[in-house]
């Protein structure tokens, strides 16, 4: 974390600096939609970031992400629905399940030598198999959805998660700097540098004596608990899961756009695709509302002209080129 | 109870013969041009609005509007491969996946303005007509989609087997660098095989309108199930893609009968796990050396 | 002097083909022994056996006295036995001190350690002002020295080196015969090339082994065994001539 701060230059640590009071200090002149779409950005860091340890650095392209979001929501929502466990309590189980699964599937893969596009439809084959099953499950509401009950009287409750969009402002906020922490932590850790020989060449890094099994299985692990955790968050703040929603193809999708128009396997990737992803998509819903133009395939248009302007032309990610226009990063001499 | 399952096995091959034909484009261009079209579902059902529009308007035939869909949709293709999917050829897998996926949110949105999110029954005049074979009760556009379908798969293998141009795409499949050795234009062969591939989808998302009516949203459910039969095929492998097709189409039928219908599609699923990890180069395919 | 690496009876066939054939020899700890032998001798199979890509059919490996014959490439590794690569793998989108701290990591969790232990290799190789430079933009030479810094920070006690001369030009081999010897001098590291240079074989090799179709037919000193007359009639023979 000290390295991060130090690889960048002045002007970087001050932009830094300013970013994080600016989003600290946002709530006091934001309005609640403006809250509501920068809580949602903070949301997409988080989940981008699980995402982009398991691609960005060990290398492993998970289509199906959808799923440990699905599992940790189902999970805790369904234990407060139904035993009034509350979800920092049942954030743990939640987080057991979702890893079970990455374990898995990351076991099913590695062992079986499942890779490239192969281990990418694996992984959406898992979450599609999921989806179906979950609609089929009656206590947890089936293809009607499961719904977490307005309660007025526990409103206050912020540690069962009952709080109202300032709070879950700051906790995405919590865990979307965790996140960010915990990346910068891991890349410049032994297992980072394992993963990225494993990501850049992987018969080379078994020839330096890495067990790649397992370094792929940490990866898949730890992606899929913190992914997991984004799921609890999830379902507390929107109040109802739909199997059909959360484990989509598309919201695997949703998740990663941020990440690889960002910059797959830099810290702050995700981060800054995240900024530009989200708002983007918000302004589109405003502007061709405005326009008259009524309908939501007007704005998914739009958006997928963007990511095929942007794998085309910046293929890298938008963060390498920005901090390189904008000097942010210190020359490593 | 014997004819019922006879009834729900012969549904089941006659919709997987419009599976194969689906899943063959996406063979070929998987095959050849090692290009992860995340799109080709929603080509079919690009397609399918194509066919559905052929014969409100105009009362054509899908068995014969297939023909000029799949003529404009191999002009797409060729064109496609052409200016943006070539400097794709060779880039990380998830590179030409977010392209493809851009295209793919693309055609769905913009059938979703222009159609709505609706199906929309395309009400053929044989629709609820049927064959009476013997216990056997047979629709008729199955068996015309299916008859149509194989016409155009063995259409496929002779051209792959017989002309020129097919042979020297079966040469860029086995060996690039001895292709381009030999002064094979690989871009131009590239080109024709993405063109072949979306022309296959063409024709068979125009077939589809006899059995199913076009819905925006089934792009993406097509996309994964033509994956999925192109792996459980084998990798390279026309046989197989169409062998696999069948496959799914009966354990979807059969599943659909057995279960019920919404949990069809997770017997596919199950079926790709398993193959991926116990034949990774699908049932027809040949083992990497 | 006491046995490094023992390999006995080794063979390997490939669907009835024999690659090679019942091989053995002894590097002896601090010795270079070269392996050479034509094209299709059967020494990348032999190699690839040692290295744990491939497992034998017959015979043993064994390392320090500890069987290594049917481990896994990474275990072979963690026991000191460090390999490149014919056509070199360096990351390529890793900076050239990235891929040396990789090998340095194997035997060290501290990052600055294992950074510090990178650089040094690095300066050993003369590659120290190159370390910021992402390794996908090395020249050949560069890269082939890379391969074998990555190998080196791994603290190997052998280091297999598969045909590492190839493609260089005679000044670079020059300078990699130089390097080698530096290495096993000063770092006491034992090598075992694969190479088909005779001219770097000669200038380094205490030992050598010659393989023809799969079989050993000459071992011994350098001076000895190229007046062998079977390996300059199968061999030597008819590189001289060409």
């Amino acid at each position: 974390m000290i390295s991060l701060w130090r690889d960048m230059n002045r002007r970087g640590q001050v932009v830094l600096v300013v970013a994080v009071l600016a989003m600290l200090l946002a709530p006091v002149v934001a309005t609640r939609y403006l809250l509501s779409v920068l809580t949602l950005i903070l949301y997409f860091v988080y989940v981008g970031q699980a995402w982009n340890l398991m691609m960005g650095y060990a290398g492993q392209l998970s289509l199906g992400h959808a799923l440990y979001v699905g599992l940790g929501g189902y999970v805790a929502a369904g234990l407060w629905v139904h035993f009034g466990i509350g979800p920092w309590l049942g954030v743990i189980p939640a987080v057991a399940i979702a890893a079970a699964f990455g374990a898995f599937i990351g076991w099913l893969a590695f062992r079986f030598g499942i890779e490239g596009v192969y281990f990418s439809l694996l992984t959406i084959a898992f979450a599609e198999f999921t989806r179906i099953g979950f609609d089929h499950i009656g206590p947890l509401g089936g293809a009607g959805g499961l719904f977490i009950p307005y309660q007025e009287s526990r409103l206050g409750e912020w540690w069962n998660l009952r709080g109202g969009q300032l709070f879950f402002y700051y906790l995405a906020f919590v865990l979307a700097g965790a996140a960010v922490l915990l990346t910068a932590w891991l890349a410049r850790s032994r297992l980072g540098h394992q993963w990225m020989a494993i990501r850049e060449d992987e018969t080379a890094a078994r020839a330096l004596g890495i067990d790649v099994f397992r370094a792929k299985m940490k990866a898949v692990l730890i992606s899929s608990a913190m992914t997991a955790v984004g799921g609890v968050f999830y379902a507390f703040y929107y109040n109802n899961l739909f199997p059909a929603q959360v484990f989509e193809m598309s919201r695997s999708i949703e998740l990663i756009l941020g990440p690889i128009v960002g910059g797959l396997g830099t810290v702050f990737g995700p981060v800054i695709g995240a900024f530009v992803l989200t708002p983007l998509g918000e302004l589109l819903i405003a502007v061709t509302d405005k326009a008259g133009l009524n309908a939501p395939g007007a704005k998914a248009i739009f958006f997928g002209l963007v990511l095929m302007i942007i794998i085309y032309l910046v293929p890298g990610g938008v963060w390498p080129w920005l901090s390189r226009r904008l000097g942010l990063v210190r020359r490593r001499s | 109870m014997l004819s019922i399952w006879l009834n729900v096995v012969v549904q089941g091959v006659l919709t997987g013969l419009l599976y194969g034909l689906m899943a063959l484009g996406l063979s070929a261009i998987f095959g050849v041009v090692r290009l992860v079209n995340f799109a080709h579902g929603e080509f079919a059902v690009v397609a399918m609005y194509a066919a559905f529009v052929l014969f409100r308007a105009w009362g054509v035939d899908p068995l014969w509007s297939m023909l000029p869909i799949a003529a404009v949709f191999f002009v797409v293709g060729f064109a496609l491969q052409r200016t943006l999917i070539n400097a794709f050829v060779g880039r990380p897998d998830y590179q030409q996946f977010i392209l493809l996926v851009g295209v793919a949110i693309v055609l769905v949105n913009g059938l979703l303005i222009v159609f709505g999110p609706d199906a929309q029954p395309a009400n053929l005049p044989y629709a609820f007509d049927s064959y009476l074979v013997g216990p056997l009760i047979i629709d008729k556009v199955r068996v015309y989609a299916a008859v149509a379908a194989l016409a155009v798969c063995a259409a496929l293998f002779g051209f792959f087997r017989f002309t020129r141009t097919g042979t020297a795409i079966r040469a860029c499949a086995d060996n690039l660098v001895g292709a381009a050795v030999v002064g094979l234009d690989v871009r131009r062969l590239y080109a024709v095989t993405f063109g072949i591939g979306l022309a296959c989808v063409g024709a068979a998302g125009a077939l589809m309108v006899t059995i199913a009516d076009p819905v925006p949203g089934l792009g993406p459910a097509y996309t994964l199930l033509a994956f999925t039969i192109v792996i459980i095929g084998g990798l390279g492998s026309m046989a197989g893609a169409l062998v696999a097709g069948l496959l799914i189409g009966v354990s979807e039928a059969v599943a659909g009968f057995l279960i019920a219908p919404s949990m069809k599609s997770m017997f596919s699923f199950a079926l790709l796990i398993a193959v991926l990890v116990l034949r990774p180069q699908g049932l027809l395919g040949k083992k990497p050396a | 002097m006491t046995a490094l690496l023992q390999v006995s009876g080794v063979g390997k066939r490939f669907r009835g083909l024999v690659a090679v054939d019942r091989v053995s020899f002894t590097v002896a700890a601090g010795e270079i022994f070269a392996v050479i032998g034509p094209n299709g001798a059967g020494k990348t199979t032999l190699f690839n056996m040692i290295a744990g890509v491939l497992k034998p059919n017959q015979g043993s490996i064994a390392f320090r006295g500890e069987r290594i014959d049917g481990l896994t490439p990474d275990a072979v590794c963690r026991r000191g036995v460090a390999r490149t690569f014919q056509i070199v793998r360096p990351f390529p989108a890793l900076t050239v001190e990235d891929n040396v701290v990789i090998g340095a990591l194997l035997h060290r969790t501290d990052m600055e350690a294992a950074r510090r232990h990178a650089r040094d290799v690095l300066a050993t190789l003369d590659l120290h002002d190159k370390r910021d430079i992402v390794a996908s933009s090395l020249t050949l030479p560069d890269r082939k020295r890379l391969e074998l810094a990555r190998a080196l920070a791994t603290d190997p006690k052998l280091l297999l080196l598969d045909e590492v001369m190839a493609g260089l030009r005679p000044t670079e081999t020059d300078r990699m015969v130089d390097i080698l010897r530096r290495i096993n001098r000063e770092m006491g590291t034992t090598i075992l090339l694969i190479e088909h240079v005779m001219r770097a074989v000669m200038a380094l090799a205490g030992h050598m082994l010659v393989l023809h179709h799969g079989a050993p037919i000459a071992q011994g000193k350098p001076e000895e065994v190229v007046r062998d007359a079977k390996v300059i009639s199968s061999y030597l023979g008819a590189e001289a001539a060409p």
